[in-house]
């Protein structure tokens, strides 16, 4: 660690010392220039040519050796599993975004002002601090099945629950029906993500400047008229850019789904299949073909994102 | 807000209520109220029981839900003794330490980076400026995956394959687009005439750089940095890839994702494994929440 420090150091010296020598008409471009080296240098070699590369080798078979066209894309399209995994992101980013986005909304404005604000944000908030593989833990226990016994007890919370309700304990992780174990997986991630939701719609909700809320009310609106016409409109982009952060977020996913499932029983999503597919299958081709589609995917929402933003700007 | 309420009625509150407090109050308060109850307790009962659990004995845990302790208290440390354990085989000590040595160096070069570039982007006038800016702006969409097999390929040509180095380099280079780009606003929001009064003092762009941007900076740094610590900390998929082969480099995330993969049913260690993974990025947020909420509001949400 102290080398990497002790290089980086000596290279920023290095830089701002030239830096600060520089003299004459053209000194502002060598000094443009001069700090952004590290940075361009890095950008080429860590991100650009990378990402050209992977584009590259998504046409090349499973060893990166001979040129087999679109094969690897053909069989993301066709192949029944790796069709299932289409299908579980799409599930995925259907459901996460618009479920965490109420959820935090609702509760910004149940909370909002009330005498224990801060800390029933953090409640839901701290979530988001931790990492999905501790989330991963976390919900696994919930979920944990143990066969009915009578030494035995149910130690995951939502088994005891049907028990208690009378019914049989469920393996739930296991079960793909109706795609219960991906719909279980997918409530963790609401759950990591709607601290985040909250959090910029709170801030969102606090903007709404009290004119305009105590002209509504002297208007005498009811409050879902209030929630209808002030609240929501006023908070709509924001409403927008955390739709579309969270369904980046949620195409990406793969911790959750890695530590809770591995990707079996029917759960695996396009970023768990890549890893999949590169460390486990080998299969470097369809990997970066994999990667290739993730990225044709986050593309156009974080495009609307940006000009959302600009919009409001 | 200085506008006195137009009404004499006594049902006015002194306190000004915005839309949601008023939408909140007039929805029948005492469902509004049980409705915040139950959503937090949603939230907060699944970390709990684990929580609870990760200090409850072996059997106990392996037996009887968390619940039980209630009717039934019985409390051990042993389960951390355990993962600290090296009898145990999991060690979370040196994994610990490990992270440690992945979030330092990858937490303060970028940021010392992209402080420059973004000074440079936003004060420094040269050609190529714009184009560049945005070259860097739009790298922001280039998900991780997508550089992840050439970049394995690099690190094993160079021969840094197994160290830190992979680590430190990837978390640096994921980190930059996103980094400058809030930096660089941020610096563009300081007026000129600072930068320009510095300027006729004869300050150059090194004098400016340190003693006009970075002290009036340091919020943001702050806040991208806290940002990027517990990003890298919480990290599984880089670790994965870069330091899934050698336990001498491996992050505390992949090893608990390790013990949940072999040893998924041992609840005592998961549970206080879990937990002692925990304490760092919990701690860094309740400390400097204020910053955390900050940065996540400036639109800084990296995935």
């Amino acid at each position: 660690m102290l080398s990497a420090l002790l290089l980086f150091a000596a290279v920023l010296g290095v830089i701002l010392f030239l830096a600060s020598r520089v003299r004459g008409k053209r000194s502002d471009t060598m000094i443009g220039w001069l700090y952004l080296l590290p940075v361009v240098l890095l950008l080429a070699v860590g991100l650009v040519y990378p990402g050209l590369r992977t584009v590259y080798d998504s046409f090349f078979d499973a060893q990166g050796v001979s040129f087999i066209g679109a094969d690897n894309y053909k069989a993301i399209f066709t192949d029944g599993d790796l069709l299932s995994v289409l299908g579980n992101t799409v599930v995925w980013v259907l459901i996460v975004p618009l479920a965490a986005t109420a959820i935090g909304l609702v509760y910004a404005i149940l909370v909002d002002k009330s005498r224990f604000e801060s800390f029933a944000k953090a409640l839901v908030f701290l979530p988001m601090a931790i990492s999905m593989v501790a989330a991963g833990v976390i919900w696994k226990f919930m979920y944990e099945y143990r066969p009915d016994q009578a030494t035995v007890k149910q130690i995951g919370l939502i088994n005891q629950i049907i028990v208690w309700l009378g019914g049989e304990p469920v393996q739930l992780l296991i079960t793909d029906t109706l795609k219960l174990n991906t719909l279980l997986l997918i409530v963790v991630f609401i759950w990591i993500q709607a601290g985040f939701a909250m959090t910029i719609l709170s801030a969102a909700i606090k903007a709404i400047p009290d004119e305009i809320v105590e002209a509504a009310r002297l208007d005498g609106v009811n409050p879902w008229q209030m929630f209808v016409r002030i609240t929501l409109p006023s908070v709509r982009t924001s409403v927008v850019v955390v739709l579309t952060t969270l369904a980046i977020g949620t195409l990406k996913v793969f911790d959750v789904v890695r530590t809770m499932t591995g990707g079996n029983f029917r759960t695996s999503v396009i970023a768990n299949e890549f890893y999949s597919q590169l460390i486990r299958a080998d299969n470097q081709g369809l990997a970066a073909a994999l990667a290739v589609v993730l990225f044709v995917l986050v593309i156009p929402i974080i495009v609307y994102n940006i000009r959302q933003v600009r919009q409001e700007a | 807000m200085t506008v006195t309420p137009l009404t004499t009625t006594p049902d006015v509150t002194p306190v000004q209520l915005s839309a949601a407090a008023v939408a909140k109050k007039r929805l029948s308060s005492p469902w509004a109220s049980l409705a915040a109850i139950v959503i937090a307790v949603l939230w907060t009962l699944p970390t709990f029981g684990l929580l609870l659990s990760s200090f409850r004995p072996e059997l106990a845990i392996k037996r009887t839900g968390w619940w039980t302790f209630f009717t039934d208290p019985e409390v051990t440390l042993d389960n951390y003794r355990a993962v600290f354990d090296s009898e145990t085989g999991i060690s979370l000590g040196t994994y610990f330490v490990n992270s440690l040595m992945i979030c330092i160096p990858s937490v303060l070069i970028p940021l010392s980076l992209a402080a420059l570039a973004a000074y440079a982007f936003a004060w420094v006038n040269f050609r190529g400026k714009n184009i560049l800016f945005i070259a860097v702006f739009a790298l922001q969409i280039v998900p991780l995956q997508v550089t992840l097999i050439p970049l394995l390929t690099i690190f094993g040509k160079v021969g840094i394959a197994g160290t830190f180095w992979p680590l430190w380099l990837a978390h640096t280079t994921f980190a930059l687009p996103l980094a400058i780009y809030l930096l660089h606003n941020f610096m563009r929001e300081i007026p000129s005439g600072l930068i320009e009064a510095a300027r006729v003092d004869g300050a150059g762009h090194v004098a400016i750089f340190f003693k006009v941007m970075l002290p009036l900076l340091a919020p943001a740094l702050a806040a991208f940095g806290i940002f990027q610590f517990l990003w890298v900390w919480n990290d599984l998929l880089v670790a994965l890839v870069f330091a899934g082969g050698g336990d001498a480099v491996a992050p505390i995330t992949l090893q608990l994702a390790n013990i949940t993969g072999t040893r998924g049913t041992a609840w005592h260690l998961l549970a206080s494994g879990t937990f002692v993974s925990i304490i760092v990025p919990v701690t860094v947020f309740l400390l400097l929440q204020r910053y955390f909420v900050r940065g996540l509001l400036a639109g800084s949400v990296k995935g």
